[in-house]
């Protein structure tokens, strides 16, 4: 056997791995974890003492609990979206995998479009200005359901391919309407790709940057990305603050890599495969 | 007009059902992710052909031809701005599809603690990209910085990796590989567990070489998993903005600008015309570059 040499291979490639992708986590959580002073050299030394409760207490209360709207708006963000973009995605799906229509070649070219388009920025602008959902979180969540659509409808359609027709009929047969197939019969079954859809448009939308940056202006609308961005010019001195900030909005994409990491592979590699 | 058109598809449709009111797959279920697709995304974007050719202040616009591309095309930062882009797609794509497939490859073979090395890798795809932007901001930083304090304690003199104009958007595209690479090695860890083993049984029984397996076994047959991986990477570079902004702001002076964020500066400066304009250049590029690589990605594929 060869054991001598995967063993130093595989040693080989976990000290690697922890300097190239462990070790930017422990800086960042070093430097939260120090004062203003210390933190400002922006080295790997230990910190002299506890200071991570003072700068959480801090970086939140900045701007006026700033932090913490933005967490509020954030999370409203991304559930108004995630559970509009389910249904609505869902139901494309469904009758795109069922039905067949000289019209789905048009649909799947949207959807394609809609995934390799970038939107058009000061037009849609001009247009939320126009509805008046320009810097509100509607408008937001409108904006965010339109991106990620194609996304989520490929994922729904690739599923429903799997589930037999018989069931529909069966269902009609028993004398249930269109919705009741739909959202008695169908959703239901769906739900191993709804998790995914869930996992993987939640981290994005909660992610997303360039999206609030443009439609949501306005200091009562921050997102938490936006606010670490704003911060980023202010705690240009305060290097502690600004790593907190980066440690507190880490940590929900953590909780979901630890719970639902294999939905988040599964969504994110759909399709790969078969090409 | 593109609401229309999508709606009009599912009554069209319904009516020519004969069992229109029984049929479990109604059209209207089209109807509320049309219109928001339509509304937000399909009419700003046929808007922007036509803003793109005016001088705008978002109340009222001037029609003025080719000017903003013209501009587009004239002015240098602009220009560079254009090519930049494509240097940053072409390296960050391949980067990720060369390390991607090795770590996949890695990862897929008897190494010990797997499970540690897939979550390490992966992980960094789902943190905040400004977040990340603003880490290795820090990092990066030529005379504080840890990477070039690290590189001095072994003898290296490390390089003004952000504010050196010739360096500074490979850095950041060497911060978008980090980021971003977890994704194409989960995406080939997917294409190379599809690999049925008679293939390499069959290599073994021909006496074939470690190398040999990889070049004529692995590679061919993980086609599929490489043309994504080159297309989703492809077109992210293309669009990239929210890394570059958060780490240089396209600087040093334009150095490391992109259309993305050349549309971003022109947005802010007011020129709603030609911030649009880029929009539209952007859209063309990814159009003209990415179109014929899926083509040719697909031959080659049918080719095999």
């Amino acid at each position: 056997m060869k054991s001598r040499a995967s063993v130093i291979g595989g040693v080989a490639a976990i000290a690697a791995t922890f300097v190239v992708f462990v070790i930017p986590f422990l800086f960042i959580i070093l430097m939260a974890f120090k004062d203003r002073q210390q933190s400002a050299l922006r080295d790997f030394s230990w910190p002299n003492g506890f200071h991570l409760w003072d700068n959480v207490v801090q970086v939140v209360q900045t701007r006026n609990w700033m932090m913490v709207t933005a967490f509020i708006n954030s999370t409203l963000i991304t559930v108004a979206s995630v559970t509009l973009l389910i249904v609505l995605a869902a139901m494309v799906g469904f009758v795109l995998a069922r039905r067949k229509t000289r019209y789905n070649g048009l649909i799947e070219f949207l959807i394609l479009a809609g995934l390799m388009i970038p939107p058009a920025v000061v037009p849609t602008i001009w247009l939320l200005q126009g509805l008046k959902l320009f810097g509100t979180l509607h408008g937001m969540v409108l904006i965010q359901v339109a991106y990620n659509l194609p996304f989520s409808i490929i994922l729904y359609r690739a599923f429903i391919a799997t589930i037999p027709r018989e069931l529909d009929e069966a269902a009609v047969i028993d004398g249930a309407r269109p919705l009741d197939v739909f959202f008695r019969v169908i959703l239901p079954l769906l739900w191993p790709v709804t998790v995914t859809n869930i996992v993987v448009q939640s981290v994005g939308i909660f992610n997303d940057f360039t999206n609030p940056l443009y439609y949501l202006p306005g200091n009562q609308n921050a997102t938490v990305q936006l606010t670490l961005y704003n911060f980023q010019s202010q705690f240009n001195t305060a290097y502690n603050l600004l790593f907190t900030n980066i440690l507190l909005i880490t940590i929900p994409p953590l909780i979901v890599f630890m719970f639902f990491n294999r939905q988040i592979v599964a969504g994110m590699t759909a399709g790969a495969v078969k090409g | 007009m593109a609401v229309s058109s999508i709606a009009g598809v599912s009554d069209v449709a319904a009516a020519n059902r004969p069992m229109r009111s029984r049929s479990p797959y109604p059209g209207w279920f089209f109807l509320p992710a049309a219109i928001i697709y339509s509304v937000l995304f399909l009419a700003p974007t046929f808007a922007s052909l036509y803003f793109s050719l005016t001088r705008w202040t978002l109340f009222d616009s001037t029609f003025i031809g080719l000017d903003n591309f013209v501009q587009f095309f004239r002015e240098p930062f602009l220009v560079q701005g254009l090519v930049n882009t494509v240097i940053y797609a072409v390296v960050t794509s391949s980067l990720k599809v060369v390390i991607g497939m090795l770590l996949a490859v890695m990862l897929t073979s008897q190494i010990m603690a797997r499970g540690y090395l897939r979550s390490v890798i992966f992980f960094p795809v789902l943190v905040s990209t400004v977040g990340v932007g603003i880490t290795f901001t820090v990092l990066m930083h030529p005379t504080a910085g840890a990477i070039n304090q690290g590189l001095a304690l072994i003898g290296i003199k490390g390089p003004g990796w952000l504010v050196d104009p010739k360096l500074a958007l490979y850095s950041v595209a060497l911060v978008d590989v980090w980021k971003g690479v977890g994704l194409a090695t989960v995406i080939y860890i997917a294409g190379l567990v599809a690999i049925p083993r008679d293939y390499y049984e069959a290599a073994r029984i021909d006496g074939a070489t470690p190398l040999q397996n990889f070049f004529y076994v692995t590679l061919p047959l993980c086609r599929p998993a490489t043309a994504t991986v080159i297309t989703l990477s492809f077109i992210g570079g293309l669009r990239t903005f929210d890394l570059i902004w958060a780490m240089t702001k396209g600087g040093p002076g334009f150095a490391s600008d992109t259309v993305a964020s050349v549309i971003y500066k022109q947005y802010q400066a007011g020129f709603y015309g030609l911030s649009t304009a880029g929009n539209v250049v952007l859209f063309i590029l990814i159009a003209v570059l990415v179109v014929p690589l899926t083509m040719f990605l697909n031959r080659k594929q049918g080719h095999e």
